[in-house]
């Protein structure tokens, strides 16, 4: 039997095309998480295709003990196989560390549109360092939240810490409903 | 050289033939990460509101995706065949390296803060120099923590202070809390040999060079929480990185280990 050709770009739309079982809105792709796709171990569109059809994966995770890469990577394997490759290897990549300014634009318009507040750009793009000794305010100021459903600046942290990791859990004022918050990281 | 001539230069490794060094490191951060994980995961369904037993949950998942993270490499490097799994249910008492302060058993949520103010305001320091360390794998795993850190620190930070400067009752359980962790301070900034060395190759941080930014931090929290800075304990804790631990260590350990050990290779 003769199956076609699995090119790398097949093959990355394969890997991109899988989603967050937490945030089932966002690929992974849009959520930054998916760092590199190799077919027969060569990288982007000069890539060799072999007989073996052999993908090699890079993800990154979003906190270091995010419970949802597992279930990622096993769905990335699944998409890889159904499109063809033979033997799906997926490397977790630590370096350089994920951020929240690495979710794309379409990624942070679906997280809104779903009624997931998206993350603020972080301060440092990228790398937080800690500022030594905390501020004379019992709480760091961050910058305003809108919120996904009215649009309202007037919305207040309710709890730091949301169903997810990455997620805190605001409220509005103006329409009167909580909501998710990805954190800047 | 047999496993036991070695035991004395492998402080919390009893037993195992230890090498490289930087494995011992490793398992030294990564049992940190990991008792602390399990006591704070014991806060679920015990904290005072249920905002934050889900806080607590989470700070206990970051540090145990740390301890995952180490752990793995120092079995890689030890290079016995041990993964993480092995090394944090197949261990006994004396094998684990933490520091005595993560183990302790919290008297309540203030002691749980206290100590949490204390540690992240130690580990956050830490990380951020590990992340240049010339262990790239050290780095990297520095450097995706350090992130996680800030905000644990943050957290602690803002119920020392809530709790500290709030009622007399609560300000002074939060001064119970700071008095009764204070004593395992010392042992967060102690060295040896084994780090010395690792020091001087630019893989381990100098621990005890960690200690005049976690004194300006802390000091200003608990000043701004209205509570005293205790005075250096007269017999501070010793001994957690050589295998030596409190007797809350052996409660906790059946705890997280009973499971694994009852059915060994037990999969779900």
């Amino acid at each position: 039997m003769v199956r076609p050709a699995l090119t790398p770009e097949a093959a990355r739309a394969a890997a991109a095309a899988v989603t967050d079982p937490e945030l089932p809105v966002l690929t992974i792709a849009e959520l930054g998480i998916l760092r590199a796709v190799r077919v027969d171990g060569v990288d982007g569109v000069d890539g060799v295709v072999g007989v073996d059809r052999v993908v090699e994966v890079d993800l990154t995770p979003t906190y270091a003990g995010c419970p949802a890469l597992e279930a990622i990577e096993s769905d990335v394997k699944a998409a890889l196989h159904a499109a063809g490759a033979t033997d799906v290897r997926v490397r977790r990549v630590l370096a350089p560390a994920w951020t929240t300014d690495w979710i794309t634009e379409a990624g942070r318009a679906k997280l809104a549109a779903a009624g997931i507040a998206p993350p603020s750009p972080t301060r440092s793009g990228g790398s937080t360092r800690s500022g030594g000794v905390a501020g004379s305010a019992p709480v760091d100021l961050t910058l305003t939240v809108r919120c996904p459903r009215c649009g309202s600046a007037d919305t207040r942290e309710l709890s730091r810490f949301g169903p997810t990791a990455c997620t805190a859990l605001r409220t509005c004022a103006s329409c009167r409903e909580p909501f998710e918050h990805v954190k800047a990281l | 050289m047999t496993a036991q001539e070695r035991a004395p230069a492998t402080p919390g490794l009893a037993g195992a033939v230890v090498d490289p060094p930087v494995a011992v490191y490793a398992t030294r951060l990564g049992d940190d990460a990991l008792i602390l994980a399990q006591r704070l995961g014991g806060w679920i369904t015990n904290a005072p509101q249920l905002e934050e037993d889900v806080a607590l949950a989470n700070l206990g998942l970051d540090l145990l995706g740390q301890a995952r993270m180490l752990l793995t490499y120092a079995g890689e490097r030890e290079g016995l065949g041990r993964d993480e799994d092995a090394l944090a249910y197949s261990r006994d008492e004396r094998g684990f390296c933490n520091v005595t302060l993560v183990e302790r058993a919290d008297a309540d949520f203030g002691e749980a803060m206290a100590r949490l103010l204390v540690f992240s305001a130690y580990q956050l320091p830490l990380y951020e120099r590990l992340s240049g360390s010339a262990d790239p794998t050290l780095a990297a795993i520095a450097a995706k923590a350090v992130k996680e850190v800030a905000y644990h620190r943050d957290h602690a930070t803002q119920w020392v202070l809530r709790l500290g400067d709030g009622t007399a009752e609560s300000h002074r359980r939060m001064q119970a809390g700071v008095d009764s962790v204070w004593p395992h301070v010392d042992e967060l900034f102690g060295t040896d040999d084994l780090e010395r060395a690792l020091v001087a190759e630019g893989v381990a941080v100098d621990r005890p060079a960690l200690r005049d930014e976690w004194e300006t931090y802390v000091r200003d929290v608990l000043t701004r929480a209205t509570l005293t800075v205790p005075e250096p304990a007269a017999a501070p804790a010793t001994g957690g990185r050589a295998g030596v631990h409190t007797e809350a260590m052996g409660y906790l350990l059946a705890e997280m280990q009973h499971l694994v050990r009852s059915h060994p290779g037990a999969t779900w």
